[in-house]
């Protein structure tokens, strides 16, 4: 029972830390986005070809947010 | 508002139970759930824009017909842009996609509705169709060819094998990846709002705080939902490419 609870414990400690990686998820989506802007603003009219790039580049890196989001699914229904 | 535990009584996951339609408590292979009549429902908004608004095909389009016509130039853009014009034989499938997911999104926002996206197994047999129809399909028009994909071309021939191993790996995990992105991000705005949502109900006559709160992420979602249709779809399309020129 008391080893039970202190597994329990540890899990949600473990899940509430994987709220750490939207952090990086969104320093990476802030840094795409700020460059974009940076660059669009220097050559606006090349602008409209690369939205498309933007958004590649903002779903890549904010896959790496979401495997730690599918890590505290794994850690609260799975493990 | 507060139930035996203290906390307070707002359950934000509460919305994604799939429940069968017509009573019975046991959800099987071929019962009529929830989901089952939003995906139905998701549908029938496809057709009423694309095979009705688009049926009179009028030189001077009407309302509706331009907004058939705004969708199909804007996804026949996207795949000539990511892809090359070789990709527009995939015209269909890509097009068939973008407009289920987003209509499937924008649904799932009206009250009460369900959002049938915020299920991974709906999402993940989304792109696990597309992760193994790209994968024949790069074997079927490059042969052995298409394992080229991973061998890249522009490193150092030391570092090569390493990055052959991550590339591979980076492979296996697009459909997780692909899949995850759109479920989570319906998923967790569509939770958001709700406990924002439960706020209001607790907090009495300062309710109008949450509820602004919730307004404010009602837009969020709606731009959310639009462009998590536009990432599927253009994932999709640079997944294909990889299908159709596989060299780096």
């Amino acid at each position: 029972m008391e080893t039970l609870a202190l597994a329990d414990m540890g899990r949600y400690i473990g899940v509430g830390l994987t709220a750490i990686g939207m952090g990086g998820a969104a320093i990476g989506v802030g840094n795409i986005a700020g460059n974009f802007l940076s660059g669009a603003l220097r050559n606006p009219a090349a602008a409209p070809g690369q939205t498309a790039m933007l958004f590649i580049g903002i779903a890549f890196a904010e896959a790496l947010g979401i495997f730690s989001f599918l890590v505290a699914l794994l850690l609260m229904f799975a493990v | 508002m507060a139930d035996a535990n203290g906390s307070l009584a707002i359950r934000p996951m509460d919305q994604f139970v799939v429940r069968p339609l017509f009573g019975g408590e046991t959800v099987g292979m071929f019962t009529i759930t929830n989901v089952t009549l939003w995906m139905a429902l998701t549908v029938l908004a496809v057709t009423a824009v694309m095979v009705l608004g688009a049926r009179g095909r009028a030189l001077v389009p009407t309302r509706g017909q331009s907004v058939a016509e705004l969708a199909y130039g804007f996804i026949y853009k996207m795949i000539e842009d990511v892809t090359g014009r070789d990709g527009l034989r995939f015209f269909p499938y890509i097009m068939t996609i973008f407009m289920f997911v987003f209509f499937a999104n924008i649904l799932g926002l009206i009250p009460w509705a369900f959002t049938t996206t915020s299920h991974f197994a709906v999402t993940a047999v989304l792109a696990l169709s597309v992760f193994i129809s790209v994968t024949v399909l790069g074997f079927v028009l490059n042969g052995a060819a298409f394992l080229r994909l991973f061998w890249v071309d522009s490193a150092p021939l030391a570092l090569r094998p390493i990055l052959a191993v991550i590339e591979i790996i980076s492979y296996f995990v697009r459909p997780v990846s692909h899949s995850i992105r759109l479920a989570g991000a319906m998923m967790a705005g569509h939770a958001v709002a709700k406990v924002f949502a439960g706020f209001a109900a607790a907090l009495g006559v300062a309710f109008v705080v949450p509820v602004l709160a919730v307004t404010a992420l009602y837009a969020l979602e709606l731009l959310v939902a639009v462009i998590q249709a536009y990432v599927f779809t253009i994932l999709t399309c640079v997944y294909l490419k990889d299908a159709l020129h596989p060299h780096h």
